[in-house]
This record gives C-alpha cells, sequence and structure tokens, in this order.
C-alpha cells in the first residue's frame, strides 16, 4: 500500500531533487551552466507533468497523516502548473540567457515556487496549506529583484514582502482563532465540526479567523482591497519574472480557494459569499476603472489581472458545483491567455529594452504583422469578445450567477467588461491604427522561428478554445465529478 | 445529405477570407482580388439558390441545420433561415461582392487584408441571420465588430482612431445586456414545464415562453438598447456619423447596407415575439422615438456640409421610418383591428430595410467615386459635376430620386406602404413619417445640385474623368435591382408575407 500511496507524491519528489540538481549544476558546471540548468528545470517540470497526468482519475488518497490530498482537481491543477511553468521557462529562456544579470538561481526560484504551489494545491490541513504558501511567495520576493539593476525592483520586491508577511501574518491569526475553536487544523474535522455545530456559524471569533483567512487568500490573488501590491510588483519586476507571477500563482491561489471554500469552510458559506461578492465588485470595478489611466502596459495588465479575478470570485461564489467548474474553466482560461500576451511581450523585449510602455507596440502591426495579430487575439479574448475563449470562460461563470440568482451581479460585472474593452482595445490601436512614418524607435527582438509557432501554438488555442470549448469544460466538470 | 447551404454561406467566405491573409505581398494585389472575387461568386451564387429554393409560403425556418456545440449548457450550432432572414442574407453576399469589385480602384494598401476582413465579415453577417441558437447568434453579432473595428481603424480617414473607438464601445456597450437577457431567458426557459429541456439557448424557445409583464419590460429594456444602438434610434445614434465619415468606401457600404439591418433584423427575432406585451406598452414611446428620428435627424441632415455624413444621417432617418413600422403594428391592430394593415407595416418595414440597403449603398458608392478622385467630400468643392461626368451624373440621379422614395424605385414601396398603414393607426403618425418624403428631398436634392449641377468653377473639376470599367459595371449592379424592386416588388413582398403574418399572429397573442 506504501508504494501506491507514495506515488501521489511523485510529482513533488521528483521535482524536490530536480530543484537541488539544478542548483548544483549552475553551481559547478562553469561552461555549460546555463544550458544545464535549464534543461533540468524543463526536466523536472516534464517529470511533473508526466506524474500529475498519471495520477487524473484515480481515487483521491490522503497522506502524511491527513495533511496532504491527491484528488483529481490537485492532480489537474499539477498537471497545469507544470505545463505553463514549461512554457513559462522556455518564452524567457532568451530572454533571461541574454540578460547582463542573468544568475543560475533565475530557474531554480521559480522551481521551488512551482513546488510550493503544488504543496498548496493538495493541502489538507491548514499546516501544509501554510507551509505551501510560504514556499512559493518566498522565492519570488527574491526572483522580483532579479534580472535587473534599478532602483524600482528592489522597491517592488520590498513592498511585496512587507504586504505578504502582513497577508501571512493575517491568516496565522486567523488560523490561530479557528484552531481555538474547532481545535484541529485538519480540513475535514473542521468542516464536519462547523457542520454539525450551528451554534458555532454565529461565534465571532470564528468569523474573525475567516475573515483572517480570506483576507489572506485575497492578498495572493490579488484582489481589492488587498491589490495595492499587485501594479508595482508587475512593473518593477523584469518581463521574464512578471511573466511567472502573471500565470501560475492565479492556478495555485484557486487551489487555494478550493482547499479552504469548498473543503472547510462550505457550512459558512452564507458568509464568505458575502465577502467575496465585495471584493469580485471592487475588484471589477478598480482593476477596470485604473487600468484605463495606464500608460504603463505591465501595469495595465496588473489591473487588468485584478478585474479578470474579480469575474473568478463571481465564479467562484455562484454555487458550491458548478460554479467552482465555471471559476475553474476561467482560470485556466485566463492562465493560457496571460502566457501569451506575456510571453509575447517577453518574446519582443532584449535585456537593454523591455517593453513597458503601450506606445513601445507602436506600429508592431507593420513590422511583425503576425506575432501582432496574435497579440490582437489574446487581447479580444482577455476583453471577452467571442469567437475567442476569454468570452465563453465568462459566459459560463454568468450562466451559473445567474442560475445561483445573483442578477444584480451579472449585470455590473458585464457593464464592466466594456470598461475593460477600452484599455485591451487602445492596444490594438497602437498595434495597428498608429503607425508612424519615422523610423521605428525601439527594435524589438527578433523571434526565432520556434518561437513563433510556439506563441502561434499559445494564440491558436484560445482561438480554437473559443470555437470548440466543450473539451476543456468537460475536463473541469470531470475533476469536480466525486464530490 | 442535403447540401449544408448556410453552414457554407458562412464558414467559406471566413476560411477563404482567412486564407487570403497568407498573400500579403503588395505586388500579388491584383491575384489577391481575383481570388477574392473568386469567393464570393460561388457565395452570391449559393444565396441565390437559396433563394430560388426558399418556399415563401411557409413561416417555419427552413435549411434548418442542428449540431451539438457545447453541451453542457445546451447550447447548440442551429442554423436555419425564414422569410425575413432569406432577402438579408442575399443582400450581404451582394454587397461584400461590389465591395470587392469597388476595391479595385479606390483600395491601393494592404488589399490582401482589406478584402480577408470583408469576407470573413460576409461569413458572420451571414451566420447573425440564420442562427437559430442565441448563444450562436451573440457569438456572431459580436465578432463581426472585430473585422468592422479593423477595417475603420487602419483604411478609415484622418480622424478614424476616435470613430472606430467610439463605434467599438457603443456597440459593445448595447450588446453586453443582451447577453444578459439571454441568459435570463434560458435560465426561465430551464425552469417553464413543457420546454423541451435541450433547446434552451434556442431563440424559437424564447418565443414560446411566457412572462409576466414587469420581467418583459425588463427583458424589451435590455434588447432594446443592444439592438437601437444598431439600428440607430435617436438618441443613440451618435456613432453612426462618425463611423460613417470615417470608415472607408467599403466599410461605409458594409455598415449602412447590413450592419443598421441588424438592428432591425433583432427587433423581428428578438423583441416583437420574445416580449410582446412589453413592446405594446412601450410601442408609442418607440414610435415617438421613431419620429423624432425621422424628422430631426433629418433636418440635422439638412445642415450637414460633409456628403458622407448627410448621407448618414439620412440613413438613421430611413431608418426611423423602419423602427415606426415595426411599432404602429399595435395601434393599426387597434384602431382598425385588421391584421392584414399590421402585415402589411411589417412587410413595408422589411422591404424599406432591404432597398434602404440598396439604395444607401448605392450614394456611398458614388460618393466614394468622388472621393477618389478628388479626396474631398464636402459639399462646397464640387459643382458642375455633369459636364465632366454625365454617366456617373445619370446613376447618381438614379440613387438620389430613390433615397428621397421616387415612385418607380426601391425607396418608393417600403415607405409608401408604411405611410399607408400608419394611417390607419393614427393620422399624426403618417404625417410624421410622410415628412421624411419632403425633407428627404430636400437634403439629398440640395446635395445633387450643388455637385451635379451649375458651373465648372475650379480647374481640377474639369479635369475629372467619368466612370469606366469596374465603376460603371458597379453602379449598374445597384441601379438594377433598385429599379427592378422599384416596378415589381411583388416577389420581395411575397418573401416576407408568410413570416410576417406568422410574427403578427405572435404579437397579437399575449405571453403573461
Amino acid at each position: 500500500m506504501l508504494s501506491s500511496k507514495l506515488s501521489c507524491v511523485y510529482p513533488e519528489i521528483w521535482l524536490f531533487c530536480l530543484s537541488c540538481l539544478a542548483l548544483m549544476t549552475d553551481l559547478y558546471l562553469k561552461r555549460w551552466a546555463k544550458w544545464t540548468t535549464y534543461f533540468v528545470s524543463q526536466a523536472a517540470l516534464v517529470g511533473v507533468m508526466f506524474f500529475a497526468f498519471g495520477l487524473i482519475g484515480k481515487k483521491p488518497s490522503v497522506l502524511f497523516y491527513n495533511a496532504f490530498i491527491m484528488d483529481d482537481i490537485a492532480a489537474l491543477l499539477k498537471f497545469m502548473i507544470a505545463g505553463i511553468g514549461f512554457f513559462v521557462c522556455m518564452y524567457s529562456r532568451k530572454f533571461v540567457f541574454e540578460s547582463p544579470h542573468y544568475r543560475g538561481e533565475y530557474f531554480v526560484l521559480c522551481l521551488f515556487s512551482i513546488l510550493g504551489m503544488l504543496v498548496l494545491v493538495s493541502a489538507r490541513s491548514f499546516l501544509s496549506l501554510y507551509l505551501g504558501i510560504e514556499l512559493f511567495a518566498l522565492p519570488l520576493y527574491a526572483l522580483i529583484t532579479m534580472l535587473k539593476d534599478d532602483s524600482i525592483g528592489p522597491e517592488a520586491a520590498m513592498k511585496y514582502f512587507i504586504m505578504g508577511a502582513l497577508a501571512s501574518g493575517l491568516m496565522l491569526y486567523g488560523i490561530s482563532l479557528v484552531y481555538g475553536i474547532t481545535g484541529s487544523f485538519a480540513m475535514p474535522e473542521i468542516a464536519t465540526i462547523l457542520f454539525q455545530n450551528p451554534a458555532l456559524h454565529a461565534n465571532p471569533a470564528l468569523l474573525f479567523g475567516v475573515v483572517f483567512i480570506v483576507a489572506g487568500f485575497a492578498f495572493k490573488f490579488g484582489a481589492v482591497p488587498f491589490h495595492m501590491w499587485l501594479p508595482d510588483v508587475y512593473e518593477g519586476s523584469s518581463i521574464a519574472v512578471t511573466l511567472f507571477l502573471g500565470t501560475l500563482p492565479k492556478l495555485a491561489a484557486f487551489g487555494f480557494a478550493i482547499r479552504l471554500f469548498s473543503d472547510t469552510f462550505l457550512a459558512l458559506a452564507g458568509y464568505w459569499q458575502g465577502l467575496l461578492m465585495v471584493m469580485a465588485v471592487l475588484s471589477l470595478l478598480i482593476g477596470n476603472v485604473a487600468a484605463i489611466a495606464q500608460t504603463n502596459l505591465k501595469r495595465m495588465l496588473g489591473y487588468s489581472t485584478i478585474a479578470h479575478m474579480g469575474f473568478l470570485f463571481l465564479g467562484l461564489l455562484a454555487a458550491p458545483q458548478q460554479g467552482y467548474v465555471a471559476a475553474l474553466n476561467y482560470i485556466i482560461v485566463y492562465t493560457l491567455m496571460a502566457l501569451g500576451v506575456f510571453g509575447i511581450l517577453t518574446a519582443l523585449s532584449r535585456s537593454e529594452y523591455e517593453i513597458q510602455n503601450i506606445h513601445d507596440l507602436k506600429g508592431l502591426g507593420v513590422r511583425y504583422p503576425w506575432i501582432a495579430f496574435l497579440l490582437m487575439m489574446l487581447l479580444f479574448s482577455l476583453a471577452g469578445i467571442p469567437p475567442f475563449a476569454g468570452f465563453y470562460a465568462k459566459l459560463f461563470v454568468l450562466d451559473v450567477l445567474m442560475k445561483a440568482g445573483h442578477m444584480g451581479l451579472a449585470i455590473p460585472a458585464v457593464l464592466l467588461t466594456v470598461v475593460g474593452v477600452f484599455y485591451y482595445l487602445r492596444v490594438v490601436r497602437v498595434m495597428f491604427f498608429e503607425v508612424s512614418d519615422a523610423q521605428p524607435v525601439h527594435a524589438y527582438r527578433i523571434i526565432s522561428k520556434p518561437g513563433v509557432a510556439l506563441l502561434s501554438l499559445n494564440s491558436l488555442a484560445i482561438l480554437m478554445l473559443g470555437i470548440f470549448p466543450t473539451p476543456l469544460f468537460n475536463v473541469c466538470s470531470g475533476v469536480f465529478a466525486w464530490r | 445529405m442535403t447540401l449544408p447551404l448556410l453552414s457554407l454561406l458562412i464558414w467559406l467566405p471566413i476560411i477563404g477570407g482567412s486564407s487570403l491573409l497568407l498573400f500579403k505581398k503588395e505586388s500579388l494585389a491584383g491575384w489577391v482580388r481575383g481570388f477574392a472575387l473568386l469567393i464570393a461568386l460561388p457565395c452570391l451564387g449559393l444565396s441565390a439558390y437559396m433563394l430560388h429554393a426558399f418556399d415563401p409560403t411557409r413561416w417555419q425556418m427552413q435549411f434548418q441545420e442542428t449540431h451539438t456545440w457545447i453541451p453542457n449548457l445546451n447550447i447548440y450550432y442551429a442554423l436555419g433561415i425564414d422569410g425575413f432572414s432569406a432577402p438579408l442574407i442575399a443582400l450581404s453576399c451582394f454587397m461584400t461582392l461590389l465591395v470587392i469589385l469597388a476595391s479595385y480602384r479606390s483600395v491601393k494598401v494592404r488589399v490582401a487584408e482589406y478584402l480577408a476582413a470583408f469576407l470573413i465579415m460576409q461569413g458572420l453577417m451571414c451566420g447573425v441571420f440564420s442562427a437559430l441558437d442565441a448563444v450562436l447568434f451573440y457569438s456572431f453579432w459580436e465578432a463581426m465588430l472585430i473585422p468592422m473595428f479593423l477595417i475603420i481603424g487602419i483604411w478609415g480617414g484622418a480622424n478614424r482612431l476616435y470613430a472606430t473607438m467610439k463605434f467599438f464601445l457603443y456597440t459593445f456597450l448595447g450588446s453586453v445586456l443582451l447577453l444578459v437577457v439571454i441568459i435570463y431567458l434560458q435560465i426561465l426557459a430551464r425552469q417553464t414545464p413543457g420546454i423541451d429541456p435541450s433547446a434552451t439557448f434556442n431563440i424559437l424557445t424564447y418565443h414560446q415562453l411566457s412572462l409576466s409583464l414587469i420581467a418583459q419590460k425588463w427583458v424589451f429594456l435590455g434588447l432594446l438598447i443592444a439592438f437601437a444602438v444598431k439600428v440607430p434610434m435617436w438618441p443613440v445614434h451618435t456613432w453612426l456619423p462618425d463611423a460613417h465619415v470615417e470608415a472607408p468606401t467599403g466599410g461605409s457600404v458594409i455598415l449602412a447596407a447590413i450592419l443598421l439591418k441588424m438592428g432591425g433584423y433583432g427587433f423581428i427575432r428578438f423583441i416583437l415575439p420574445i416580449v410582446p406585451n412589453a413592446s405594446q406598452a412601450f410601442a408609442s414611446g418607440m414610435v415617438s422615438l421613431s419620429l423624432i428620428a425621422i424628422v430631426y435627424i433629418a433636418m440635422i441632415a439638412i445642415v450637414q456640409k460633409d456628403m458622407k455624413k448627410l448621407i448618414a444621417y439620412s440613413s438613421i432617418s430611413h431608418m426611423g421610418v423602419v423602427t415606426l413600422g415595426f411599432f404602429t403594428v399595435f395601434s393599426i391592430v387597434q384602431r382598425s383591428g385588421s391584421e392584414s394593415g399590421a402585415v402589411m407595416s411589417l412587410q413595408g418595414a422589411m422591404v424599406q430595410m432591404i432597398s434602404h440597403g440598396l439604395v444607401s449603398a448605392a450614394l456611398f458608392f458614388s460618393i466614394g467615386i468622388l472621393y477618389d478622385r478628388l479626396h474631398t467630400r464636402l459639399v462646397n468643392d464640387y459643382g458642375g459635376v455633369a459636364h465632366v461626368m454625365p454617366v456617373f451624373a445619370t446613376f447618381f440621379m438614379l440613387f438620389v430620386l430613390a433615397n428621397i422614395g421616387m415612385p418607380g424605385t426601391a425607396g418608393f414601396v417600403g415607405e409608401f406602404l408604411i405611410i399607408v398603414s400608419a394611417f390607419k393607426a393614427n393620422i399624426w403618425y403618417a404625417a410624421g413619417a410622410a415628412t421624411i418624403l419632403i425633407l428627404g428631398a430636400s437634403y439629398t436634392l440640395w446635395m445633387y445640385k450643388q455637385v451635379i449641377f451649375g458651373a465648372v468653377f475650379q480647374p481640377r473639376i474639369s479635369a475629372l474623368k467619368d466612370i469606366q470599367g469596374t465603376e460603371i459595371v458597379l453602379l449598374l449592379l445597384l441601379a438594377i435591382p433598385i429599379l427592378t424592386l422599384g416596378f415589381w416588388p411583388a416577389p420581395l413582398l411575397e418573401m416576407f408575407k408568410a413570416s410576417s403574418e406568422h410574427l403578427v399572429g405572435q404579437i397579437l397573442q399575449s405571453k403573461i
């Protein structure tokens, strides 16, 4: 039995071993260090994908004294995290290698952060949850300062670190309160206790605990009012790091949400749904409106992320079962879109000149018509316009939201989408319509043929998932089927 | 297996248009144009075959195709056409062909992308007119904004950035509420017993839903915003003059001929059959808005100095006649109790949509021909064109008369039917609607007089060359249907008859 149970943690074990190996090769192999570190990292992620894929569809199993669970949702999220991590490393490889501030730790830190995410999505107790969160956040603090030597990077990292520490503190305090009331760290136990004792539901200490934990969670997602760090960090870090930050943590945070809301506090749904509702509307409002005013492309995408998280929350709060499916579908589609957008920006950037501002893309439609076309598709998808996947993801969320009777949330959500369209279109406008007669100011990197092929694959996947949204949706509802 | 006619009409131009994007070299422009014609011609042939095979005596959906698309939400790839949509599909295919012909002379940069955008648009427009599933409809409806946004933004005039953003945001704002309404109706359909549970997103299912008056009113308002922006009705019309003026000729033609018709199509496919009681409750308000559009917008048109803007305002005014035709139906039945009057009003509105599509397109093409030569659209920059371009002046005269609603042209039939039936409703409605004949004549003839007649006062006008080759073919292709429909509108009326009668039946049935 032990061996079959242990196979559930193969992804983590494999990733941990190869991360250490990558660290070593980077230290001791001088000449081929760059390439070996890169290939070891990619091998690590491919291995995780392989193991995680093998675990999809198995019966859920619990390990380590109820601290770790391997179920379909965890397996799918691990597979997606590793797969997207694989693309992130590929997209950023050239940029990272050419950077004068290159350090092999870039890949190693990415791997360790991903390891933290894997632990997080499998958490079955608050201890392993916290372990996962910290392991996933700590490497990020260092990553943000990497590959640059200006003062914005450390400032962003400092900000993220202090705010992150505060959020962790809040969350720990909340966990301790919940522990004080229920006497347990284990999620299923807490859930049972809450279901059996309705009298506890009005206990202020418990509710405070829930609020603190939700606040910590909202911080990780970057939802309003815990969003302040997000645009600064997106802007302050190097584009390769933004690529990482903008994609993977969203998937991990979704796993966090499922563990928290569905596995632990389902009995208190009435309370946290209200919290999510407020945060969702505020995120949609502030994310979309603030994005209009940005001239910095990375900041704008940061605010757009906040808005998308608002939409995700709408899915989470809608209904226990179908709501999660729609939310999972939304987050996967969003991550693929963000991967494409940041991937294109990374591919076009050079270490001497990073794409920072919207007007840096001026005339891209003339110089790289195909890349600009791909970016345009992704932006239209982010804006939620059919026939791209972003629209159908929104449709599924709106459908469950309205089925749950939240008409009053659906209308502001769609109206704020219109605000969102404005700033995405502005980028399209700069790329295609504002063609300057003068020579282009900034020389983009020439993207290699395989690079173009990868980016095309990524963007066309968004189109295909739009025209045929069913397969992904079936996968998403499949992983929730046993619940 | 029967030929999937509607799918072919949708996907042939979309796939063909996308493949044009592979030939972006400017030196290949000639081939690209030929290839685009090679796609557009069979489409027109297919749509002609569709009109021929269509049975106008039945109101039921014909050429239906149904495939599973998103089974989890009961969303289907469901297509079908009735008497309302068949002529609009044919009009879309016809107009795209003309736009491709016109591009031979007027488009010189990025030819492949230009033609690809229009071909993709054609497929999407056919999709809008043939979709029976609400989500499919919405997908086509929204996706169409993307090529139009690019057409105005890339090939447009000086102020194109402003115009194209305004166009996109205005129409997008209108249609997001359409999405909410679609989902709401779907949820309602799930809860209603006796409704086929696998067709909850089907538009025809929505037609059978019973709704309380208050729900109907909300649904009405949600749908109205979407379709009123598209028509456009006063006071949400302000995007249209900007978009028309800045768009390239082809863009203006498609906007005027097809896109505006989608708003009207939305009224007859969604608003009237789904929420008849609310439509009745709001009918007098809608009639007032239509009359304001007819009279007030026509007065605005009188003071325009820019020809394209003038025609744009004239379009809004003429579309006001269409919405008037839709909403007088209620008072006609109330006053006279005759359903045939209501049917006539609807038929008139539909004929007006088709004829306005032809006439406004013809006017925009004519203005485009002048613009290609002198690069100005201002009325005052012209004068005495008849002396140097007699053939053009003749064609232009015909189109101008059609715009006024001269008997014998297509413009007359629809307006006449609507005004006559409006008399049965309320004499003031008819009086208001009839002013379009006077006001329309005043601005259109004034423009014609200024541009075409008078002495040649500028050397650059005396240097103008008359139309030739493709331009003559183009204007001839427009003149023939305008005259034919003017003298012999019976086939078109016949086309709308069964569907209009069915729609009137639906409207009169209370859904509360």
